[in-house]
């Protein structure tokens, strides 16, 4: 009991005076709060970029492609297929009508805001049944778009990244005049991104004569999709593939993510390495220029392990102060920027935004806090063993 | 100069600190380096495309398909040296996760319009001999271990070959092309025909158009004369410089230049903070020696010339030496096995990094200098 008020005592003297040398202290707090803002700014766009991709993907939906693609874009399936697959058991229906959207997944240039170079915007024929199938979507302005017609509405996203997408105005692409009618949103998903305009006025445009890319089918429920695919995989007539919507969708996110994370670990630990030496700077000072009061306490008989756990003490609380600042100013910084980029599987645009989420500032401080007792330990070790009777001649 | 034993007795005073310090600058550099190369990747090396050289696409979009028939009329062009065609596969080899692009094209003409992609000229022979031939880049091939005399069967999955049943192509890999260090050769080149005659729908039609121009400056010209010529077609184009075509599909990318920059100046502005720290603390304990060099009659300016020198020294030695272990890390090539199109560490950017490891060493010296400078005998030796 005595060792642990000893050591109680001693940190909290410590842990009091640290505004008294927040000049010399300010190297630690603000190497290691560079080093969370990094980490978390960083790992926030893969985070974003996930859930954008997440939000898109719902499993009580499926996804029919052509057998073997992986992407909408390079799957194909004649209009006749896709009346096949509206057939399947295991489709919600409304009424007599089956719930499931033919669709086409084009791409169209259009200027980006941001830098006014041409960028390959998703655009999408649908169904009158789009809206049933994502029963998420509605739109937010305008209005819906009049099949049959070159009206076209835009996702919330698409219309904040790329030039000209307003609600009345018209988009000239080629011999063609699409008119924005409306915008949509869809829980902030992948399809924000997107144009919507009518499947079959597509067809014509890009002269695809009777043909689809993918069928969107909202299931009876989520374990409706076994019976489902059984169906279409042992249909003889047509040869696809079946998937989970969420599934579709989360692996398309898997390279980007992956990438950005390691990317994002590998610089924060060798930028760690820097802050952690300044933690390890401003101890040793602190230290050196408290050796005569630690001496003083030793010599009044507080023990080595009381003096060795406030000097760690005091650096893990500078860490935490580094890191709470670094998360600070990461959360303020990028939360919700809003960006796009390219999705190299769908060969497409997709905007999302950046999210610091509360387990990327936990990690951050995590990260701190270890950056923390790193820096700490040598200069604990030392003010420990610093010999009483020499430290007390010292000035 | 006769002052650099004291420059460099200084600095070993505190071994372990000065290991650190260096240790510290070492890094930062090494980061610095790294981002520079993953950035020169991203942007799909703009600086190497050729101004002289023309892409011509679809104007609605890249995926648009062109008529074969626009060749001839773009080679009747005056001021066109030569034009080729390209048009993308984008088939799977084994497993999707395996991408690397795959491209159809005219072996004589393409490998003429860019010289930069070298092939040996039995190997073009053998090409030219064989229908099914393929050739891929060096980096490529080695990442999936081919040799040439290789069967490599590739799923289509936008071109189906006629007759339906299996979507399997297969070619025979005759020659692998290689290039300078700056030049992508993750990619895998096969012959237009043999894909134009086998494919079930699509026929005559290819994916972009190349052309050579005689005079760069013309460029912009030209480009408008062909836009010009196809207009109001079914099929109207777009015409950029290779450059500029490249420049802006990196863009679509995002904006990976910009947010590499701001990384490295969090990096860098951390590594300054500590370094300049441990120089003012280095200074600081010294204050009764500077004093002393001050009585014996050292001039302010020597003072400061020593405490800078000693800044610069850590400076590039350790950023020197990180930059150099960037250098030697990007002349052992790629360590991701053609993930990444190319990885060079362009000179311009060794430059910079030497002109920031310079500003880093000054920057980092100059407080605590300035503070021996300005340093007052009597204060000093009082202090003590």
């Amino acid at each position: 009991m005595n060792w642990l008020s000893q050591t109680v005592a001693v940190t909290l003297v410590n842990l009091r005076t640290i505004p008294q040398r927040l000049s010399s202290s300010a190297v630690a707090i603000i190497g290691i709060a560079g080093v969370v803002i990094v980490l978390v700014a960083v790992l926030s766009i893969a985070e974003g970029f996930k859930a954008a991709m997440r939000g898109a993907g719902s499993d009580s939906r499926a996804i029919v492609m052509r057998s073997g693609a992986d992407a909408e874009m390079t799957s194909g399936l004649t209009g006749p297929d896709t009346d096949i697959v509206k057939q399947a058991p295991g489709i919600k229906r409304d009424g007599q009508a089956v719930v499931a959207s033919a669709e086409l997944f084009v791409i169209i240039d259009l200027p980006k805001k941001s830098t006014g170079t041409s960028a390959n915007v998703p655009m999408r024929g649908i169904e009158t049944t789009a809206f049933k199938v994502r029963n998420e979507a509605s739109i937010v302005s305008g209005r819906m778009l009049q099949f049959g017609t070159n009206e076209v509405i835009v996702g919330r996203a698409a219309s904040g990244q790329f030039a000209g997408l307003d609600v009345g105005s018209e988009i000239k692409s080629g011999q063609v005049t699409w008119t924005v009618v409306g915008v949509f949103e869809d829980d902030g998903g992948v399809p924000e991104t997107e144009i919507w305009c009518d499947a079959k006025t597509l067809q014509g445009v890009y002269r695809r004569g009777n043909s689809y890319q993918s069928v969107l089918v909202q299931l009876e429920g989520p374990d409706s999709l076994g019976p489902f695919k059984d169906w279409l995989t042992a249909n003889p007539q047509i040869n696809v593939g079946v998937r989970r919507e969420s599934d579709y969708y989360a692996a398309q996110s898997l390279t980007l993510t992956t990438l950005i994370r390691s990317v994002g670990f590998v610089i924060a630990a060798l930028m760690g390495i820097a802050a952690v030496f300044g933690a390890i700077l401003t101890m040793y000072t602190a230290v050196a220029t408290r050796a005569r009061e630690i001496a003083t306490l030793r010599a009044l008989g507080f023990n080595a392990t009381a003096v060795l756990v406030s000097v760690l003490a005091e650096s893990i609380a500078l860490a935490a102060v580094g890191g709470v600042i670094g998360g600070v100013i990461a959360y303020l910084g990028f939360n919700g920027y809003q960006t796009s980029t390219i999705n190299f599987q769908t060969f497409s645009q997709v905007a999302f935004a950046f999210r610091v989420t509360p387990e990327l500032l936990l990690m951050g401080l995590v990260w701190s806090l270890a950056m923390g007792l790193l820096g700490g330990l040598l200069p604990a070790v030392r003010a420990s063993r610093l010999p009483i009777v020499t430290a007390l001649r010292e000035l | 100069m006769r002052y650099l034993p004291l420059v460099w007795k200084n600095l070993w005073r505190r071994k372990i600190r000065t290991l650190f310090t260096l240790a510290c600058i070492f890094v930062a550099f090494v980061l610095f380096g790294l981002l520079m190369t993953i950035r020169t990747a991203f942007t799909l090396g703009v600086e190497l495309a050729g101004l002289d050289r023309l892409v011509l696409i679809h104007k609605v979009s890249l995926i648009r398909p062109l008529p074969i028939a626009y060749q001839a009329r773009i080679a009747s062009v005056p001021g066109v040296q030569a034009v080729t065609h390209n048009t993308w596969f984008g088939g799977i080899y084994q497993e999707p996760s395996n991408f690397f692009a795959q491209i159809a094209l005219e072996p004589e003409p393409y490998f003429r319009i860019y010289p930069e992609f070298r092939l040996r000229p039995e190997e073009m022979k053998a090409w030219l001999a064989d229908r099914q031939g393929a050739v891929a880049g060096r980096d490529l091939a080695a990442r999936f271990g081919w040799k040439v005399g290789d069967r490599i069967p590739i799923q289509g999955t936008i071109w189906h070959p006629k007759g339906g049943g299996n979507d399997t192509w297969e070619f025979n890999l005759v020659g692998i092309y290689d290039g300078e260090p700056a030049v992508d050769k993750t990619q895998f080149f096969f012959r237009y025909d043999y894909l134009d005659e086998n494919r079930s729908g699509g026929e005559g039609q290819v994916g972009w158009y190349i052309v050579k121009v005689d005079d760069p400056a013309r460029s912009v010209d030209l480009a408008h004369r062909f836009d010009d010529m196809f207009a109001n077609s079914s099929d109207e184009t777009k015409t950029t410089t290779e450059k500029g075509f490249v420049e802006s599909f990196a863009k679509q990318i995002g904006d990976i230049g910009a947010i590499m920059i701001s990384i490295l100046v969090a990096v860098l502005f951390t590594i300054l903070l500590v370094v300049a720290s441990t120089m003012a603390q280095a200074v600081r304990e010294r204050t009764s020696e500077l004093a002393v060099l001050k009585t014996l009659g050292f001039s302010s300016v020597t003072l400061l010339t020593l405490v800078l020198a000693e800044s610069l020294f850590i400076a590039i030695l350790g950023g020197g030496l990180g930059l150099l272990f960037v250098w030697a890390v990007v002349q052992n090539g790629d360590p991701t096995h053609g993930l990444l199109p190319m990885f060079v560490l362009p000179t311009r950017d060794v430059a910079a990094g030497a002109g920031l490891i310079l500003l880093l060493g000054l920057l980092a010296g100059m407080l605590p200098a300035l503070q021996a400078m300005r340093l007052r005998i009597t204060d000093a030796l009082r202090r003590n």
